[in-house]
C-alpha cells in the first residue's frame, strides 16, 4: 500500500543520489563516502551532511523529511531549491536539473516552480504584511496593483484579513508564519519547500496550522516537502515520510508503514513514542471476520457458527455482502427451539461499524460503549473487518500481536457447545426443511 | 648595534616622488574637484546671513530629533556666534560635509565588497587597520606634497582617516542580516543585486548609519588636524591658538568644535534609528500609512476587520 489515490502519478521532485559535504575538499570525502567509508572515517576531512539522498515526490502528495537536528534534513531541503549546491547527484525540479543549470535559469525556477517557508518565518521586517506576501509576484515582475489584488486573497485565504497592513513584528509568532506560507502560496509555484515551519510555533498554534495547511493542500493541491523533527507532526501531515539519521535516509515509507513495519532498530526506537492511536487506521489493524453469516442462512446456521467459533454473536450481512448487523446465541437458540426461521425480526444494530480510515483514538469510545467488536466497513458498507477490543488494545499499546493460538476476539459463548448441539439436534428434521424452505 | 637598516621609509618617499611626477596631472585634476566641492559648500554656508543658517540647522534638528534638540542647537549655535567663530565654523562645517560625504561614498561600496566576498574582506580589513592607526599626522605629509598647501589634502587627509568604520560597519551590517532571510530572497528568485537593494542593505542600514556617524566623528576631528596644512576653519584657530599660547582662542574654538560635534553626532545618530521620533518620522509613518490605504482602495477588497486592540494608538 503505497499510495491511495488511484489516478496516474507524475513525480514533482526527484532527487537522484544526492550528496553535500563540507571541508576542504568536498568531492574527495564524496569519493571516500562513494567507496563506502562511513561517515565517522571520513570526520576528519570534514562534514558529510547529507549522503546518497534519493527519493521521488510525487505531483500532490505532502512528502516529510523527518530526523533529528544534525540528522541533514535542513541541508536536503535546501539542496532541492539550489539555495545550496549539491556536491555530487542531481535534483531534477519540474522536470529541469537544477544542479545543471546557470545561475539565471536557476533563479528562473525558483520563481516559477518551487517556494519555500522557513523556521524563523524570514519575513522582510520593513515591509507590511501585504508587500511580504506580494514578494515572490514582485521578483515574478506583476504589477503593483495585480500583485497588491492577488495579495489580498491569500491574505484572506490563510486567515490573516485586516492585518494587510501591519508590520510583521506586530503579529504573534502563529500569524507571522502564516504570512510566511501566504507568500509562498502567492508565488504560485507547484512545490512548497517547508523547512521546519511550525517547529517555532507553540503547540496549540502548531495543531491549528498543521490541520490548514492540511486543508489548503487539500483545496489547492500543491506538492509539498515538510521538514520537520517532530515524528508527530510527520505522522499527521505526511501521505509518506523519509526517515533520515546522520545525513542519510534509513526509510521511506507511509506514516503506518513506518509505523508497524520500521526498518531498523533506529527507526523502532524513534517511534515508539509516537502516538499510534492517532497514526494507525482502522484499516492496519481490523482483523478477518470469521464469524459470520448471511441473512438468508437461518438460525441454524448461525447457531451452528457460533458453537465452532465459541463466540455469542455472529455477524449478519445482507445479499449484496453488505453489513446487517449482528445476532446473538441467546436470541438464536430462542428462535431455532420455536421453530421460527427468519433471522431478520432478531437482527441487532448495535454493533458499531467505522470506515477503514477511522483512527484509532476514534475507535475507543465504540468500543467502550459496546462489547460488541467495532464492524470495517467500506463506502458501499461492505463489511472488511472487525476490531474486538482485544485488537485495539494491543495496537495502542504496541503489544506484539499473537502469533500462538487464537485470542478471544468475540464475547464468549454463554451457552455450552454441548447445550447448543443437543438443541441442533432435536430440532434437526424440521430446520433442515425450513431451511431450505426459506431459501426457496 | 648593526647597521641593518629597513630602507622602508626612502622606497616610500621615492614612491610619493614618482606618482607626484607621472601623476601630477590627475593630482590636479583631484585637487581641482575637492576644492570645488569645497568652495560651493561653503558658499552655501557662508553666503546667508547667519540667522538663515541658524533656521535651516534649527528646523533641521526639530525635523529630526524635535524641538528640544532644536531649542539645543539654536543656543550651540548662538554660542559660536558669540564667541566670534561663526565664519570658521562654517568653513569647518563645510570641510566635514565634504569630506564625510567622500569618504561614505568610497567606504560604503568597499564596505559591500567585504561582506560579498570573503577574499575582499581579508584583503581589505589590513589595509583598514593600517589606515586607522598609523598616525594621522602621516597623512599630512604626501597629501601635502601630491595636493600642495589648502583644503584639499586636508579632506583627503580626512577621506583617509575617516572612511575605515565606514566600511567596516557596512560589511558587518550587511554580514549580520538574518541569514533565512537573504534565503527567503533567493528561495523567491530574487538576483544578488535585487537582495542587496531590497533586504541586505534596508536591514543593515542601523548598522551602516552608525558607521555613516563615526566617519563624520571621525573627519571632525581631523579636520582640526588638518588645519595644520592650511585648511582654514576652527582647525586653523585651534593651530594658531597653540602656536601663541592662545587659551581664550583656543578654548573658544574648541569649544565651536564641540557643539559642532553634538550636532552632528545627534543628527546622524537619529537617522540610524528606524522610526525618529521628530517630525520627518512623524511624516513618513503617516505616508507610510496613507499608502497603504490607497493600495487597500485599489487592490481587492478593503477589509478592516480585525484590528488589535490597542495597535491603533501606535500608528
Amino acid at each position: 500500500m503505497t499510495d491511495s489515490i488511484p489516478r496516474p502519478e507524475s513525480i514533482a521532485v526527484k532527487a537522484d543520489h544526492l550528496y553535500k559535504a563540507f571541508g576542504r575538499r568536498p568531492h574527495e570525502i564524496v569519493k571516500k563516502l562513494k567507496a563506502g567509508k562511513s561517515r565517522a572515517e571520513i570526520s576528519s576531512l570534514g562534514t558529510a551532511a547529507v549522503i546518497d539522498a534519493s527519493f521521488e515526490v510525487k505531483t500532490g502528495e505532502i512528502f516529510v523529511v523527518m530526523g533529528l537536528s544534525g540528522s541533514g534534513k535542513s541541508t536536503l531541503i535546501r539542496m532541492l531549491n539550489g539555495l545550496w549546491e549539491t556536491t555530487s547527484g542531481s535534483v531534477t525540479v519540474g522536470g529541469t536539473d537544477i544542479t545543471r543549470v546557470p545561475a539565471k535559469e536557476l533563479r528562473d525556477v525558483r520563481r516559477k516552480s518551487i517556494s519555500m517557508v522557513f523556521q524563523h518565518f524570514a519575513l522582510l521586517p520593513h515591509r507590511t504584511v501585504i508587500d511580504n506576501v506580494a514578494y515572490g509576484l514582485e521578483i515574478q515582475g506583476m504589477g503593483r496593483t495585480e500583485r497588491l489584488a492577488k495579495a489580498q486573497t491569500i491574505i484572506d485565504l490563510v486567515g490573516l484579513a485586516g492585518w494587510a497592513d501591519n508590520l510583521p513584528s506586530e503579529l504573534s509568532g502563529g500569524m507571522q508564519q502564516r504570512v510566511g506560507l501566504g507568500r509562498a502560496l502567492a508565488a504560485d509555484t507547484d512545490v512548497l519547500l517547508m523547512d521546519e515551519a511550525f517547529s517555532a510555533l507553540d503547540p496549540l498554534i502548531r495543531r491549528e496550522m498543521q490541520e490548514q495547511l492540511i486543508e489548503l493542500q487539500a483545496a489547492l493541491g500543491k506538492t509539498i516537502i515538510f521538514i520537520t523533527h517532530d515524528l508527530n507532526e510527520a505522522m499527521f501531515l505526511g501521505d509518506r515520510i523519509a526517515v533520515m539519521r546522520d545525513g542519510r535516509i534509513v526509510q521511506i515509507g507511509t506514516p503506518e508503514e513506518i509505523l508497524t513495519d520500521p526498518a531498523n532498530d533506529y527507526v523502532a526506537q524513534f517511534v515508539q513514542d509516537v502516538d499510534r492511536a492517532r497514526v494507525l487506521t482502522a484499516a492496519s489493524v481490523m482483523e478477518p471476520v470469521r464469524s459470520v453469516i448471511t441473512k438468508t442462512a437461518g438460525p441454524r446456521a448461525a447457531l451452528r457458527t457460533m458453537r465452532d467459533l465459541q463466540t455469542s454473536v455472529t455477524f449478519v450481512l445482507n445479499r449484496d455482502r453488505s453489513f446487517a448487523g449482528i445476532v446473538r446465541d441467546r436470541d438464536v437458540l430462542k428462535m431455532v427451539k420455536a421453530g421460527e426461521t427468519d433471522l431478520r425480526s432478531i437482527i441487532r444494530d448495535d454493533a458499531k461499524a467505522v470506515l477503514p480510515e477511522t483512527a484509532l483514538v476514534d475507535l475507543v469510545e465504540p468500543s467502550v460503549e459496546s462489547e460488541l467488536p467495532i464492524a470495517v466497513v467500506d463506502e458501499k458498507n461492505r463489511l472488511l473487518g472487525v476490531i474486538p477490543r482485544v485488537t485495539l488494545l494491543a495496537a495502542i499499546g504496541n503489544v506484539t500481536t499473537n502469533t500462538g493460538p487464537l485470542p478471544v476476539v468475540m464475547p464468549p459463548a454463554t451457552i455450552s457447545i454441548s447445550q447448543i448441539t443437543d438443541i441442533l439436534g432435536d430440532t434437526a428434521d424440521d430446520v433442515l426443511f425450513n431451511t431450505e424452505g426459506a431459501r426457496a | 648595534m648593526t647597521d641593518f637598516r629597513l630602507p622602508l621609509g626612502s622606497l616610500i618617499e621615492s614612491f610619493v616622488d614618482y606618482i607626484t611626477d607621472t601623476f601630477g596631472f590627475l593630482f590636479g585634476f583631484i585637487r581641482a574637484l575637492f576644492d570645488g566641492a569645497y568652495e560651493s559648500v561653503e558658499f552655501l554656508l557662508g553666503a546667508p546671513p547667519f540667522w538663515a543658517i541658524m533656521l535651516v540647522l534649527g528646523i533641521l534638528a526639530f525635523g529630526i530629533r524635535g524641538w528640544k534638540f532644536a531649542v539645543g542647537t539654536v543656543i550651540g549655535l548662538v554660542v559660536i556666534l558669540g564667541v566670534d567663530q561663526w565664519e570658521n565654523a562654517m568653513d569647518t562645517l563645510a570641510l566635514v560635509l565634504v569630506a564625510s560625504v567622500l569618504a561614505i561614498v568610497i567606504s560604503v561600496p568597499i564596505g559591500i565588497l567585504a561582506a560579498k566576498s570573503t577574499l575582499a574582506s581579508n584583503i581589505i580589513r589590513p589595509v583598514l587597520d593600517f589606515m586607522q592607526t598609523m598616525p594621522a599626522f602621516v597623512y599630512l605629509i604626501p597629501a601635502l606634497i601630491l595636493f600642495r598647501v589648502g583644503v584639499v589634502p586636508g579632506i583627503v587627509a580626512t577621506i583617509i582617516f575617516a572612511m575605515a568604520p565606514g566600511v567596516r560597519l557596512t560589511e558587518l551590517g550587511i554580514r549580520s542580516v538574518d541569514q533565512e532571510v537573504v534565503e527567503a530572497g533567493q528561495a523567491f528568485g530574487a538576483s544578488p543585486w535585487r537582495i542587496l537593494r531590497q533586504i541586505q542593505l534596508p536591514l543593515a542600514t542601523p548598522t551602516i548609519m552608525a558607521g555613516v556617524n563615526q566617519v563624520i566623528m571621525l573627519s571632525l576631528s581631523m579636520v582640526v588636524i588638518s588645519g595644520m596644512v592650511g585648511a582654514g576653519g576652527l582647525g586653523a584657530q585651534v593651530v594658531a591658538s597653540l602656536n601663541r599660547i592662545d587659551i581664550a582662542l583656543g578654548f573658544e574654538a574648541g569649544l565651536a568644535v564641540v557643539i559642532l560635534a553634538i550636532f552632528l553626532d545627534r543628527i546622524t545618530a537619529s537617522l540610524g534609528g528606524s522610526d525618529s521620533r521628530g517630525l520627518f518620522g512623524s511624516l513618513r509613518r503617516a505616508l507610510r500609512a496613507r499608502r497603504a490605504t490607497d493600495a487597500m482602495a485599489c487592490g481587492a477588497e478593503p477589509i478592516r476587520a480585525t484590528q488589535p486592540a490597542g495597535e491603533p494608538a501606535r500608528v
